[in-house]
C-alpha cells in the first residue's frame, strides 16, 4: 500500500494530534487555532464538524460543538475552513455518520468524500459508524485515497478486533478509558491492556479519551503508543476565551508544545521504540 | 437480508465501546426471548400477568360506536399496571438484564411513562435504577416525577438541546458508554440500535396478540383498521405486529404540533411527524426517518404531548411505511386536545395525551376505516392533566368543559 500523508506523519517519531471543533467559537478563530497548534508541533489535526446528537462527546466538546452550530457552521462551511487552512499537516475530519451520509445530491457517503478530498483532507474519524456499518464510507476513501481511522475502546476484545483491523488505515484511535470525551487529571490504567492487545497490528496506535499534560503523553508513548490525541484539554483553552496567560492562540500553542515534549521524552524513555 | 435491518433501516450506529454489549444483549435476545432459555419468557408472561395485570380488556366503545356508526373497540393498555403499554416493555428488559446477571438499569424518558414503567419494574425485580428526563420534560410531567421517585429510582435531569426526549436519549447513550460493564440501557421505544428495535417489538406484540384473539371472539373477525400514535413508534408495533400478515389496514397516527412546515433555518420543527414529513437519516444507533434539515442535523421536534415529542421513529415502522403496509397520518396538537375532551367525555376514559391523536384521526375519518375498529389505547392521561389544563385553557377547544372552572371560578 502507497503511504498516505497520515502515514508519513508517524514516520519520524511519536505523533501529536490535536482536536479542535470546527467553528468554535468562529470560523477565523479556528483557521488562528489551528495555526497555532502546528507552530506548537501538531503533526496531523483533527477537526470536528459539529454533528447535533454528539452521543460520544462529554460535556467540554458538546458544549464547543453547539457554540460552533449556533455560529452556523454547516458542512459546506466547514470544507471553506478547511480549503482555507493551508497548514502542510494532515487533517482528519472527526463527525457522526449522519453528515456524512446526508452530504451531496446522491445517496451515500461518496459526495462527502468527494468533496472533502477536494479540500484537502486525509482522513476520517466517525465515532458512531463500528466496523460492521462501515462499508459504503471504506469504499469511498479507497476510491478516492482517504484513511478511515477507527477507535479501538478498552471493551473491544476477539473478533471485533480482527474486524475493526482488516478495515483500519492511517492510524487506530485507542481509546483509553470507557466513556466519552473529557479531560481526566490522571491516564487510565485501560490504556496499557489496550495497547497490549494491539501490538502486533501494523498500523499506528494514537491514543486519546482524557490526556491533559505533558506527563500523561510521555507516559501513554512510553507505554507504547505511536501518538497522543487531544482534545477536551484544548477546547477548554478556546472555551476560557483570553486570559492574563496569553491569547488562546498562544496558549494553544503553548500547551500543543508541552505535549508533544511530552510525547518525545516518552519515545526516549522507550526501550526500543517501534516503528508502524 | 441481515437480522440487523429492516429493510434498508436500522442497523448498529454506535461508539466502538457500546459495540461489545450490543453483542452480548444480541446473545441473550436469541436464547432468552427467541429460545426461552431458563423458562425466561415464562416468567415474563407470568409477571406480566400478576405484577402487570395482563391481559388488558378489549373494550366495545358503545358511545363512539354510536356516534361514528360501526363497531370501534379499544385496547385498554391504560389498564395496564403503570397506566400504560411501556411496563410491557420495560418489564421485559429489566427481567432480561437480570438474567443477563447486569447490577444497575438505566433508561430515559420523554413523558415520564417509560421512566415510571422501569422504576416499577426494577423495584419489582431489585434492581437499582437511574432515569434521564429532559428537564423540560421534567416540569411537563411531575406526576410521573414523583411516581419514579417513590419507587426508588434516581432521576438525573438533562439540560441540553431543549430539554426533551432526543437530549435525554443521548445522555443515557453517554451514561452507557461509562457503564456498559455492568449497566443496562432499557430503552423506552423500538428505536436504536438492533437489537432494539426488535426486541422491544417482540415485548410489545402482546398488544396485538391479545387484540388479535379478543377481536375474533368479540366482533366475530379481523378488524378493518387498527388506529395506534406513533411517537418512538413502541405501542404502535406492539398494537400491529400480529395484524401485518392480515388485510386489516394499519394507521400511525403522529403528532402534526402547531404545523407541518418546517423552520430550517432556526433548526425547528414544529411537529414530531417523522413518518409523515422526515427523511432518511441516522440518529441514536439506528437508520431511520428523522426530522433534520438538509445538512443533516437533526431537528428539535415539537408536540403538546411529550411522549411523542421525538425526532425519529422505529425503523421497522419506517420500513413499513415505505412498504405501504402502514399509513402515516398525523394529527395536530389542537386536534389532539379535542380527542382528548371527548373521549373523557363520551367514554369515560381519560386518555393519555399520545393516544388522544389517535381519536382525534378516528373522529374525522372513521368514514374511510371500515366496520371493526381497533384504536390502542396506549396510557391513561392522568399525568398529562396539568398540561392539558394549561394548553386548553389558551385555544378554542370546542369539546372542552367550561375552563374557567381550572382557574377557581366555581
Amino acid at each position: 500500500m502507497s503511504q498516505s500523508r497520515i502515514d508519513e506523519a508517524f514516520a519520524d517519531g511519536p505523533a501529536f494530534i490535536p482536536y479542535l471543533a470546527a467553528g468554535d467559537p468562529d470560523v477565523e478563530s479556528t483557521k488562528e487555532y489551528v495555526r497555532a497548534l502546528v507552530q506548537g508541533g501538531a503533526d496531523i489535526v483533527e477537526l470536528g464538524l459539529p454533528f447535533s446528537e454528539p452521543i460520544a462527546e462529554g460535556s467540554t466538546i458538546q458544549n464547543a460543538i453547539v457554540r460552533s452550530l449556533k455560529g452556523g457552521m454547516t458542512p459546506d462551511t466547514y470544507f471553506d475552513l478547511v480549503d482555507d487552512l493551508d497548514i502542510d499537516v494532515p487533517v482528519v475530519c472527526m463527525t457522526y455518520y449522519n453528515l456524512i451520509y446526508r452530504y451531496g445530491e446522491e445517496e451515500g457517503p461518496e459526495p462527502f468524500v468527494r468533496r472533502a478530498t477536494e479540500v484537502g483532507i486525509d482522513g476520517f474519524v466517525v465515532p458512531d459508524l463500528p466496523a460492521e456499518e462501515s462499508g459504503p464510507l471504506r469504499e469511498a476513501c479507497d476510491e478516492y485515497g482517504l484513511d478511515l481511522v477507527f477507535i479501538v475502546a478498552p471493551t473491544t476484545r476477539g473478533e471485533r478486533l480482527e474486524r475493526i483491523m482488516s478495515q483500519v488505515s492511517g492510524y487506530v484511535y485507542v481509546q483509553a478509558r470507557l466513556g466519552t470525551t473529557g479531560a481526566r487529571a490522571d491516564v487510565s490504567g485501560q490504556t496499557d491492556t489496550s495497547l497490549g492487545r494491539l501490538e502486533e497490528w501494523d498500523v499506528p496506535k494514537a491514543v486519546g479519551f482524557g490526556i491533559s499534560e505533558r506527563e500523561h503523553a510521555e507516559r501513554i508513548v512510553a507505554g507504547g503508543a505511536d501518538g497522543i490525541i487531544v482534545g477536551s484539554a484544548l477546547v477548554d483553552i478556546v472555551a476560557e476565551g483570553d486570559t492574563e496567560e496569553g491569547t488562546v492562540a498562544e496558549r494553544l500553542e503553548r500547551k500543543a508544545r508541552e505535549l508533544k515534549e511530552g510525547a518525545l521524552a516518552g519515545a526516549a524513555d522507550r526501550p526500543q521504540p517501534e516503528r508502524p | 437480508m441481515s437480522t440487523t435491518k429492516f429493510g434498508r433501516y436500522g442497523g448498529q450506529y454506535v461508539p466502538e465501546a457500546l459495540m461489545p454489549a450490543i453483542g452480548e444483549l444480541e446473545d441473550a435476545y436469541h436464547r432468552f426471548v427467541l429460545e426461552n432459555e431458563d423458562g425466561f419468557m415464562d416468567d415474563f408472561r407470568a409477571r406480566l400477568r400478576d405484577f402487570g395485570g395482563r391481559p388488558t380488556p378489549l373494550q366495545h366503545a358503545e358511545a363512539l360506536s354510536a356516534r361514528y356508526g360501526r363497531e370501534v373497540y379499544l385496547k385498554r393498555e391504560d389498564l395496564l399496571h403503570g397506566g400504560a403499554h411501556k411496563l410491557n416493555n420495560a418489564l421485559g428488559q429489566a427481567l432480561l438484564a437480570k438474567y443477563m446477571g447486569k447490577e444497575r438499569i438505566i433508561a430515559e424518558t420523554g413523558a415520564g411513562q417509560h421512566g415510571t414503567a422501569t422504576a416499577m419494574a426494577c423495584a419489582h425485580l431489585g434492581m437499582d435504577c437511574e432515569i434521564y428526563m429532559g428537564e423540560r420534560d421534567i416540569n411537563r410531567q411531575r406526576p410521573n416525577v414523583f411516581r419514579m421517585r417513590l419507587n426508588g429510582a434516581e432521576l438525573n435531569p438533562v439540560t441540553t438541546g431543549r430539554g426533551t426526549l432526543k437530549e435525554a436519549i443521548s445522555e443515557t447513550m453517554r451514561d452507557w458508554a461509562t457503564s456498559v460493564e455492568d449497566t443496562h440501557y432499557v430503552i423506552g421505544s423500538v428505536v436504536g440500535p438492533h437489537p432494539f428495535p426488535r426486541m422491544v417489538r417482540d415485548f410489545q406484540a402482546v398488544i396485538s396478540e391479545e387484540a388479535r384473539e379478543q377481536v375474533q371472539e368479540k366482533a366475530g373477525g379481523l378488524p378493518d383498521s387498527v388506529l395506534a400514535c406513533a411517537g418512538g413508534g413502541s405501542n404502535t408495533m406492539g398494537a400491529f405486529h400480529e395484524f401485518v400478515g392480515d388485510d386489516t389496514d394499519l394507521y400511525a397516527v403522529e403528532a402534526g404540533g402547531s404545523s407541518l412546515e418546517v423552520d430550517e433555518a432556526g433548526g425547528v420543527a414544529p411537529n414530531s411527524a417523522s413518518l409523515s414529513t422526515g427523511s432518511e437519516g441516522v440518529l441514536h444507533g439506528a437508520r431511520t426517518k428523522l426530522l433534520q434539515d438538509s445538512d443533516g442535523q437533526i431537528m428539535e421536534s415539537h408536540s403538546v404531548s411529550s411522549g411523542l415529542d421525538y425526532a425519529g421513529v422505529g425503523p421497522e415502522l419506517a420500513h413499513l411505511v415505505d412498504e405501504g403496509r402502514v399509513t402515516p397520518v398525523n394529527v395536530d396538537d389542537d386536534g389532539a386536545l379535542e380527542g382528548f375532551h371527548r373521549l373523557s367525555q363520551l367514554e369515560g376514559i381519560i386518555p393519555a395525551l399520545e393516544t388522544a391523536h389517535a381519536f382525534a384521526f378516528l373522529e374525522d375519518e372513521h368514514e374511510e376505516l371500515g366496520e371493526v375498529v381497533i384504536v390502542n389505547v396506549s396510557g391513561r392521561g392522568d399525568k398529562d392533566l396539568e398540561s392539558v389544563i394549561e394548553e386548553t385553557a389558551e385555544r378554542d377547544i370546542e369539546s372542552a368543559p367550561d375552563m374557567d372552572v381550572f382557574q377557581g371560578g366555581l
